[in-house]
Order: structure tokens, then sequence, then C-alpha cells
């Protein structure tokens, strides 16, 4: 099992109410499956993400990552897990402003220890860039950029440290219909080529290109298709 | 990790907003342009003030008989008004001296004063007469303007020649160029063998420029005195003229006893003056350390806003792997920076100013400035980036995602 989450449950204090965002969650993820989170905003399904992703902490159960233990870890310890293993895409792209398409991919390599000058840093955010139809953008700005290509960008950034898993959050939440379904393309082209992607959306057509759907409410799964499956 | 990586992302982010990184650093610049710029007034005007001195001869002893200070300091006291009519000093007391100590002393020279009733064709004037040796030249730098020193020679032979001061010049020869021309002193005949430059009124105390300057031992031979006024010592560095003094204490004190002559110098009121000078330079600094603490609260509030501004970029720096003490890291290089370059700029700016000044005012730009000025710079923004780095170091990455 590559990412097994057992009764994993994430509580949020606003004033003095207590919000259970998670509820006793059990989900196992196997290698190079692509599965869609889907619920109604409030079910849960971004706070999944967010600590399946080890971008927050869960307030109970545990989580293993290729087997490894690392709901435990120390901020320090899933900053580096989440540099080297997990890939980041956004609704809203993040990428930094003023700053060349090149240079937005080559964040994470930074962070991995990787000096930016050097060539194969360079030549390797390349590739990915041209792997992601952008070849010919290397030096533009996010300015410079169409939505969809920005989102290319930070499909290109996810990858760049060959993560375990890749995280999308709405991936086509903020584009035009032409450019999801480039961006819908190329996820699945990378689930083919073996990569595991773990993808929240509300758009049943997004959800569609996934092999498993799981439905979340109220903190719960309602429904997982592979589950059924199986 | 690598601070030089940090370092270029520091600067990179600075880049990117030049004009609010400019506007940022003002405070800094004006802060340490006025420390720089004040303090180098201030230690510009104590070495003026040194050199004044020092023109007049700061390395300068002089040997009094009596004791004109007093017991309790301050001048006066019967006492030294007697002993200063007996002539307690001799010429051979300084010789030994200069003789014992050549290492030390430089230079001397011996002076007594007289009076006496001036007079050149139907002009008569009543005189101080200041009779030297001839090495007051050197050690009073006293140059010649028109003819020359008498000489060590025309001293010993107690020849009949007089130096002038300019003013006495004046007012005994008019348009008349004295060169040469014999003047009457008591009624003997004296050769001028020249006028002196100007020295300027001493403060309402003796006028250099009306004395009639002669031979020591002319002043002896003619004027039926062996009263000595003073020694005169230069010493070689000012350094030693503690050393000197103690010296000239030991040569004298052998001859003499302790209450019949002082040696005193003008170190102690150097000293008095160029400490109110230094004092003043640090109260100019302090006043205009101010303006540095105001520029850097400006450091922090910007980097506060910076922070503010950049949280989704803090948000997803640590979302793809940024531990908090590099994302500390980044902001605290930034503001460190930011408050360096900054004092850079003010730096030069009061290194141009104390240029600038130079015509008028004897401004001097100290290495030590510009140390304090770099280090307080670098502590400045050291000091006020950290709150701003600590807060985007405790961001939380969703929370910052998702901040609008």
């Amino acid at each position: 099992m590559l990412l097994n989450l057992k009764h994993v449950s994430k509580s949020y204090k606003i004033g003095d109410t207590v919000i259970r965002a998670l509820d006793d969650i059990s989900l196992a993820v196997k290698e190079k499956e692509f599965i869609a989170i889907m619920g109604p905003s409030g079910s849960g399904k971004s706070t999944f993400l967010q600590v399946a992703s080890m971008l927050a902490e869960p307030s109970d159960g545990e989580i293993f990552l290729n087997g490894i233990e690392v709901s435990s870890y120390n901020e320090i310890q899933r900053s580096h897990l989440r540099n080297k293993q997990i890939g980041f895409i956004f609704q809203s792209f993040n990428l930094l402003a003023r700053t060349s398409a090149l240079e937005n991919v080559m964040l994470p390599l930074f962070y991995a220890g990787f000096k930016t000058d050097s060539e194969h840093a360079q030549e390797k955010a390349k590739k990915m860039l041209e792997r992601v139809g952008l070849g010919d953008r290397l030096n533009n700005t996010p300015a410079q950029l169409s939505g969809g290509q920005q989102q290319r960008v930070a499909i290109a950034r996810a990858l760049i440290n060959d993560p375990t898993v890749i995280f999308a959050d709405e991936p086509t939440g903020n584009l035009d219909s032409k450019s999801g379904e480039d961006i819908k393309k190329i996820l699945k082209d990378l689930n083919k080529e073996g990569k595991t992607i773990i993808m929240v959306t509300h758009e049943e057509d997004v959800a569609e290109i996934a092999k498993r759907q799981i439905v979340f409410k109220d903190g719960k799964v309602l429904s997982d298709s592979g589950s059924k499956k199986s | 990790m690598k601070l030089g990586a940090i370092f270029i992302l520091a600067i990179k982010s600075i880049l990117l907003n030049k004009s609010r990184s400019f506007l940022t650093m003002l405070g800094v610049i004006i802060g340490v342009g006025s420390v720089v710029l004040l303090t180098s007034i201030g230690t510009g005007l104590q070495a003026y003030v040194t050199d004044q001195f020092a023109s007049l001869g700061t390395n300068i002893l002089y040997v009094v008989p009596g004791n004109p200070f007093g017991e309790n300091g301050g001048f006066g006291g019967e006492q030294s008004m007697i002993q200063s009519t007996k002539p307690v000093l001799k010429r051979r007391f300084y010789n030994q001296v200069i003789r014992n100590n050549r290492d030390l002393i430089k230079d001397g020279a011996v002076t007594a004063v007289n009076i006496a009733e001036a007079k050149y064709a139907k002009t008569s004037k009543k005189v101080t007469l200041y009779a030297v040796t001839s090495s007051y030249e050197t050690v009073y730098n006293s140059k010649a303007a028109k003819g020359h020193w008498f000489s060590s020679v025309e001293e010993e032979k107690a020849e009949r020649v007089v130096m002038l001061g300019t003013k006495i010049a004046e007012d005994l020869f008019g348009q008349v160029d004295p060169i040469n021309k014999t003047i009457q002193l008591n009624g003997q005949s004296y050769n001028v063998s020249g006028v002196l430059e100007e020295k300027g009124g001493g403060f309402g105390g003796p006028s250099f420029d009306s004395y009639v300057y002669l031979p020591l031992e002319t002043s002896f031979k003619y004027f039926d005195t062996e009263l000595i006024d003073s020694f005169i010592f230069e010493v070689r560095d000012k350094d030693q003229i503690k050393d000197s003094k103690l010296a000239i204490e030991k040569t004298i004190g052998k001859e003499l006893k302790d209450d019949e002559f002082t040696v005193f110098d003008q170190t102690q009121l150097l000293s008095t003056i160029t400490s109110i000078l230094g004092m003043l330079t640090v109260g100019l600094g302090g006043i205009s350390a101010i303006s540095l603490l105001v520029g850097g609260i400006g450091i922090m509030n910007i980097m506060l806003v910076s922070v503010t501004e950049r949280t989704r970029e803090i948000g997803l720096r640590k979302a793809l792997g940024a531990t908090p003490n590099l994302i500390l890291a980044q902001f605290l290089i930034e503001a460190a920076l930011l408050s360096v370059i900054g004092g850079l700029i003010g730096l030069l700016i009061a290194y141009l100013g104390s240029l600038a000044l130079q015509a008028y005012f004897p401004a001097k730009v100290t290495i030590g400035a510009v140390i304090l000025a770099f280090g307080v710079s670098t502590v400045v923004g050291l000091v006020f980036g950290v709150a701003p780095a600590k807060k985007a170091a405790k961001l939380s990455p969703i929370e910052a995602l998702r901040y609008e």
C-alpha cells in the first residue's frame, strides 16, 4: 500500500465550537491509482487533502506512506517529506509572480538542496516544461501566460522532484473548459505513465477521468467506487 | 542548507520591489548618513583644535621660576611674584637640560622680558623687549617676513641687533623699510635685521606683533639683568611630554628647590577641550542615532507588510518543502540586506558630504565611524527583521495558501 490512512480524524476549534472536519477516515491508496475526491463544500474533502498530503497534522489516527508511519513527523520532517514525496497542484496555480516559468518549476529543487543556477537543475526543469508543452515559454512570467499555461507550469513544478503522490486541489476550477480539457488530458497521461494522483474536485466530468471516485460527506466517506469493486 | 542561495533569494526579492526597497532603506540611509557626517564633523573639529594647539606647541614645555599656579591651582600668589623677580633660572640650567635629554627634547629657547623706550627718527614708543635665543625662530615657528633672524653667533657675541614684530615695525617706521635701519633702545643704537611674520593677537594675551626681539646675551650685557622669565622646550614626540617633564624637573631639580621653579605644558588645557568636543561628538551622534532607530522601525514595518503581502508565497514555499528556518532566514537576510545596503548608501552620502564640507569645515570620516555605521545598520536590520521573519516562519502553510 502506497498511502494508508487508519482511523484519521481532524478537528478544528473555531471559538468554543469544535468542528470535526474528518471523522475516523480509513483509506488505502495503491500505487498508480487515480482517485477523485468529491463531495459538497464542508464535506471534509479539502481537509482530507491537507492531512493526506502532510500539510496538516491529523488530530487522531495514523498515516503510512510506503509503509512508514509519517503522521507523527515534526514540522521539519514533514517539510522534507512534502518536498521529496508530494507534488502539489492548486486551484489558483500559486506561481511566484514576476518569476519565470523555469524558476517557478525549479522552486522544489531549490528546497531539495539543488543549486538553481546549476545546469543540471535547469535542464531538469526545462524537460518538465517541455513535457507539459511549454518548452517555448521557459522565460515567461505568470502574467505572460494564460490560466491553462500557468496550471501546466504548476504541474511541471509538482513533477520536478519525482514525487510518490500528486495531490491536486480543484485543478480545473479556475480554468475555462478548453484549458480544463488540456489539464485533464495531462493528468490522465501522467497517471498512465504510472503517477499516483489524488484529486479533489466537485465537477463530475473531471472526476470521471479518475479510476476511483470517493465521495465525502460530513467528514466521512459516503461512497468509494474502489471499495465496491474490490 | 546553503545560506548563499537564500542570500540570492533575498537580493532578488529586494530587486523585484526596487522603489519600495529604496523607500524602506531611506530611514537607514538618513540615520547612518547623519551619524557618520556628524561624528566626522566632531572628530574633524577635534583634529582641528589639536592642530591649532600643535601650531602653538602642544609639544612645548615651559619652565618658569616659582609656582605660577599656586598651591591650589589658579594663578597668583605673592610668593610667585617675589620669586619671579629673582634671577633663579640660569642659562646653564637650560644648556644642561638640552645636553642631557637629546632623546626627548628637540630644541628649546630662553626668553627674558624687559621694557625699553624705542626710538626711530622722531617716533618713540615704550616697547616690550623680548630677549630670546636664536632658536626661538624654529621653536615658535616664528619666521622672518623681511630680512633674517639674528644668528646664534650674533647672539653669543651679544651683537646689537633686533627683530621687530609687524605692529611695532609699522608704528616706528610707517611706510619706511626698517631692514638695516638703526633704532634707539634706551638711547643705544641697534640694527634692525628683520621683521617677523604677523602672528595675530593672542586673545587678550601678549601681542607678539608689538614686541622687539633681541638676542638674550645682548639683553644680559646692555640691560644689566640676568633675569630669565622662562625656558621653552620643544619635545620631539607629543606622547613623551610627561617623560620630558620629569626629565627636566630632574635636571633642574639638582640646582634648584622644587618650589623655585615649575615645569608645565598645555596638555591639561588641550585634553579638557578635546574631551568637551568628544562629548559633543557623542551627543550629536547619539541624537542622529535616533533616526537610525526610526529607520529600523521603518524596515520592520515594511517587512511586516511584506510578510502579509507575501503570505501566499510563504505558504507555497512551505508546501513545497521550505522549513520554518529557511523562511526565517529568507526574511531575516532580506531585512538585514535592506539595512546594510541603506547603511552603505548613507555612508557614501556622508563621505561626499564631508568632502563638500571640507572647503569650509574640517570634517573627517573616520574608520571607526564607518565600522560603527556598518555594524549598527546590520544589527538594526537583524533586530528589526526578527519579528517579521518569525511571523513568516510561523505561518501555517494551509492558512497561508488560503489567504486572499
